[in-house]
């Protein structure tokens, strides 16, 4: 008999007023007894609704049913089969618009609690299981991932289990993308991505590191040099927007990047133990209403920052943002200034930031894509005082793929066009996914990619051994 | 890991690696740069292909002491490895069209100048070459200079090796000589580049400047090397480190430049401190 009560089993989670001040993940995740009560309220729907809201369709009251029946292994196992990450996505999904939305138990009251559900099973999974996956027998053929994020992960994983000799190139020092240099460890441990990164590593797939593709070798030497049957580029969209507001380029304005890079990847929150420092001031503005932005802002408040604003152009129901994020963010002591836009970032006299001059804007009509339009309005300019401002707004592609890649088609805006059943880009042999073509989006849409990615890949050496 | 093979001491403060990393050696180009890490907990800094040998799969650094990363790599010895080496990043300088150039280094600024006065006479191009330095225990790589140039200017603050004065002067005097330069090239302190910039404006004579503000990924991520080139925004990263000095905003790229300065002589402070701390306990 299903449990009916409208609520999701509530997760613990570490006080706000605690947590504000350390990097240590904020959710602790499901106990099995409330693992077990929470998969109780899963009606077992035979027509699966929550299913079609997964992009990568995780076979949901089945691996849900395995929890209900305290057959842990079992649930993990039928959550990997589709999802290469679920350890990850169970912690960063945008469950509320995926799985979730579409869940049956939504229509009144909460849904079932998908995400925490998958994070269970797969953290459970990495507690009690050691063992190395089964390694296959090699088909003797070679492939090459550009980017070893969510996309270029999930594209080797699934090419290394059919039996492909995967060599994955990253620029950075350490593996992972966004996953490890973008959200904080309060979100995702990092440990959690370095364990499925050892795991792709027992598989056999090879992760060179410092190996920038487009400025070492490149795409075309990868394919007619080295011997790669095909190459998949998941290099993501790293390149930072910005307002272009008078200003920007003052001390203590970082881009979201720059300022999420120096905590999490180069661990400035342990400055001066380690060598990279970060400035951030008494009072943060952090300008944009994505997951980005309350990502940097609530870093900002746990290393110090008396007060973190967000300042958002629209309003709180437009953010981007994942809803939990949004209510973390709040719980933990962040202020929204919505519907406020910056106009100019403003000087101390000594190249440093004292403030912003902002605008009041009002929404408007609802555009052709869906969203509200927004005007400034008039005369309502005032000044805010800050020290710090870290900017939000957005990234695109970089472009050295695209100028040292002869034949790849792109849109004007950087992303790399493909054929999206395939993953084919406009050049032989080369395959596209993740933030790379869509522009930045989501961790499961990437692992999408690379999943279909692997798949055409796997055809096209199959056919032309034929 | 990227094995160092030999090392050098050019000056008290100035060392000279070669490293092996044979991806990197494969395609570097004059005025292009790596970052390196030293140790786990350790910053990304950049540094200039100061040479490479593509046959032995090695690259040349030459660098300056000046903080923690910089001393933590000048001590390692031959055999040691330094943790992560990543290039070459940065657009190559151009050495398309010139016939005769003259190419400015301004303390450290010489090894970096160095390797691309050499690609230029390489091409056969004509090079008189300045290097400017305080005083002459600071003199670096005196020998390759002069070999990769037809007439080299040794210049010292207090005249204590080769001329008296700053290196502007000495590039008025050939100016006056009646040498007319395709291009000027100038690298070392802001300041330095800034006034070569000022003095060759009015003449339209070409000058390139290279860049070297703070830097992380080094591949057009982050942002943090931003500078002002012709009112327009610019990843000194991606799209330098080298850029038309008539056109670089010197004035912001130098306050820039201190952004970190209090974080950085306190973690070096410490870093000295705790070393100390090692030897004496
Ligand atoms: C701060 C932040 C928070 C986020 N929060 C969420 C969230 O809560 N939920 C969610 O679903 N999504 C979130 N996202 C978005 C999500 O992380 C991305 O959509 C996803 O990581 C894209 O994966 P990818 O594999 O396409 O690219 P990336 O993760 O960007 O990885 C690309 C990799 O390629 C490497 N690379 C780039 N160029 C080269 C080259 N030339 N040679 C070699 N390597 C190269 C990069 O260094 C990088 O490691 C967030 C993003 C950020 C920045
Ligand atoms: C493209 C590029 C090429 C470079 N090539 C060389 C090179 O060939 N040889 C070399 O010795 N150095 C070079 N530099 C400078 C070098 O990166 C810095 O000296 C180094 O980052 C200092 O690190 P640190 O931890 O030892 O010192 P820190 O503790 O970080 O700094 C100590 C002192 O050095 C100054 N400093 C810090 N960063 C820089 C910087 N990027 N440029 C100038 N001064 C800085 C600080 O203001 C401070 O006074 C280059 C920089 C760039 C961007
Ligand atoms: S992968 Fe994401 S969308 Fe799919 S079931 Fe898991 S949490 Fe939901
Ligand atoms: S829609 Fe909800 S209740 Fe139905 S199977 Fe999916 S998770 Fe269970
Ligand atoms: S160093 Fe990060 S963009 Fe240039």
């Amino acid at each position: 008999m299903a449990d009916m009560s409208l609520k999701k089993y509530p997760i613990p989670e570490q006080d706000p007023n605690q947590r504000n001040k350390n990097f240590a993940e904020v959710s602790l995740g499901y106990t099995e007894e409330l693992a077990r009560k929470e998969s109780a309220r899963c009606l077992q729907c035979k027509n699966k609704p929550c299913v079609a809201g997964c992009p990568v369709q995780v076979d949901i009251p089945g691996f849900i049913a395995k929890i209900g029946q305290g057959d842990f292994e079992a649930a993990y196992d039928v959550l990997k089969s589709t999802n290469t990450l679920p350890a990850v996505c169970g912690r960063v999904c945008p469950q509320e618009t995926q799985c979730e939305e579409r869940c049956v138990r939504a229509i009144k009251g909460q849904s079932v609690g998908i995400g925490r559900l998958e994070r269970f099973a797969a953290d459970r999974h990495m507690e009690k299981v050691c063992e190395a996956p089964l390694r296959p027998s090699p088909n003797g053929k070679k492939v090459a991932v550009v980017g070893s994020g969510p996309a270029g992960l999930t594209c080797a994983g699934d090419l290394a289990a059919m039996g492909y000799a995967v060599t994955v190139y990253e620029a950075f020092h350490v593996a992972g993308g966004v996953l490890m240099y973008g959200i904080p460890e309060f979100r995702l441990p990092k440990a959690i991505v370095q364990k499925e990164i050892d795991d792709l590593r027992k598989l056999g797939v090879e992760i060179l590191t410092n190996r920038v593709v487009g400025r070492a070798e490149t795409i075309d030497e990868l394919l007619d040099e080295e011997g790669y049957s095909a190459v998949f580029v998941g290099t993501g969209a790293g390149l930072p927007s910005f307002m272009n507001v008078p200003g920007e380029n003052l001390n203590s304005v970082y881009t979201a990047n720059e300022f999420l890079t120096r905590i999490n990847l180069m661990k400035a929150y342990k400055w001066p133990e380690c060598d990279t420092p970060v400035r951030i001031g008494k009072r943060v503005a952090v300008v944009g209403g994505g997951n980005v932005a309350m990502d940097a802002a609530r870093s900002a408040k746990r290393l110090g920052a008396e007060e973190v604003s967000i300042v958002y152009r629209r309003s709180e129901e437009e953010m981007p943002a994942r809803l939990e994020e949004v209510h973390h963010a709040k719980e933990e002591g962040i202020r929204l200034v919505t519907l406020t836009n910056p106009t100019a970032i403003l000087d101390d006299g000594k190249g440093w930031v004292r403030g912003m001059t902002v605008v009041d804007m009002e929404l408007g009509e609802v555009d052709a894509k869906g969203r509200r339009s927004t005007h400034a309005i008039p005369g309502s300019e005032h000044d805010l005082a800050f020290e710090t401002v870290v900017i939000a707004i957005g990234q695109s592609p970089n472009p050295l793929i695209r100028q040292t890649t002869p034949g790849l088609s792109t849109q004007r805006w950087g992303g790399i066009i493909v054929d999206e059943s395939t993953g084919a880009t406009s050049k032989p042999r080369v395959y596209a996914g993740g933030d790379a073509v869509t522009g930045a989006a989501t961790v499961i849409l990437a692992m999408g990619a690379g999943k279909i990615a692997a798949k055409s890949i796997d055809e096209l050496v199959r056919s032309s051994e034929a | 890991m990227y094995r160092i093979v030999q090392k050098k001491t050019l000056n008290p403060q100035v060392k000279l690696m070669t490293v092996e990393a044979p991806a990197i050696a494969k395609k570097a180009r004059p005025g292009q740069f790596i970052i390196l890490r030293v140790h786990d907990e350790g910053e990304r800094i950049p540094l200039t292909i100061a040479g490479f040998d593509r046959a032995a799969g090695t690259i040349t650094i030459v660098f300056q002491e000046v903080g923690r990363t910089t001393r933590a790599l000048g001590q390692l010895e031959e055999g040691d490895s330094i943790l992560d080496f990543v290039g070459p990043l940065g657009i190559p300088s151009h050495t398309e069209g010139i016939r005769k150039a003259c190419v400015i280094g301004g303390g450290l600024g010489t090894a970096i100048a160095w390797p691309q006065a050499k690609a230029l006479h390489d091409l056969g191009a004509e090079v008189h070459m300045i290097c400017g330095f305080r005083n002459k225990d600071l003199v670096i790589l005196e020998d390759e200079v002069r070999a990769a140039s037809d007439r080299t200017i040794i210049t010292t603050d207090d005249g204590s090796n080769g001329v008296k004065g700053f290196v502007t002067d000495q590039l008025k005097a050939l100016l006056a000589e009646g040498n007319e330069y395709d291009v000027v090239i100038a690298i070392g302190p802001l300041v330095m580049m800034k006034f070569v910039s000022q003095m060759t404006k009015p003449l339209g004579i070409r000058t390139i400047v290279s860049l070297n503000p703070v830097m992380i990924d080094g591949t057009g991520m982050c942002g943090g090397c931003r500078v002002t080139v012709g009112g327009k925004t610019k990843f000194a990263c991606v799209d330098g480190p080298d850029f038309d000095g008539h056109e670089v905003d010197f004035d912001e790229a130098i306050r820039r430049s201190s952004m970190y300065r209090d974080e950085e002589k306190q973690s070096d402070e410490m870093h000295q401190c705790r070393m100390g701390g090692l030897s004496n306990g």
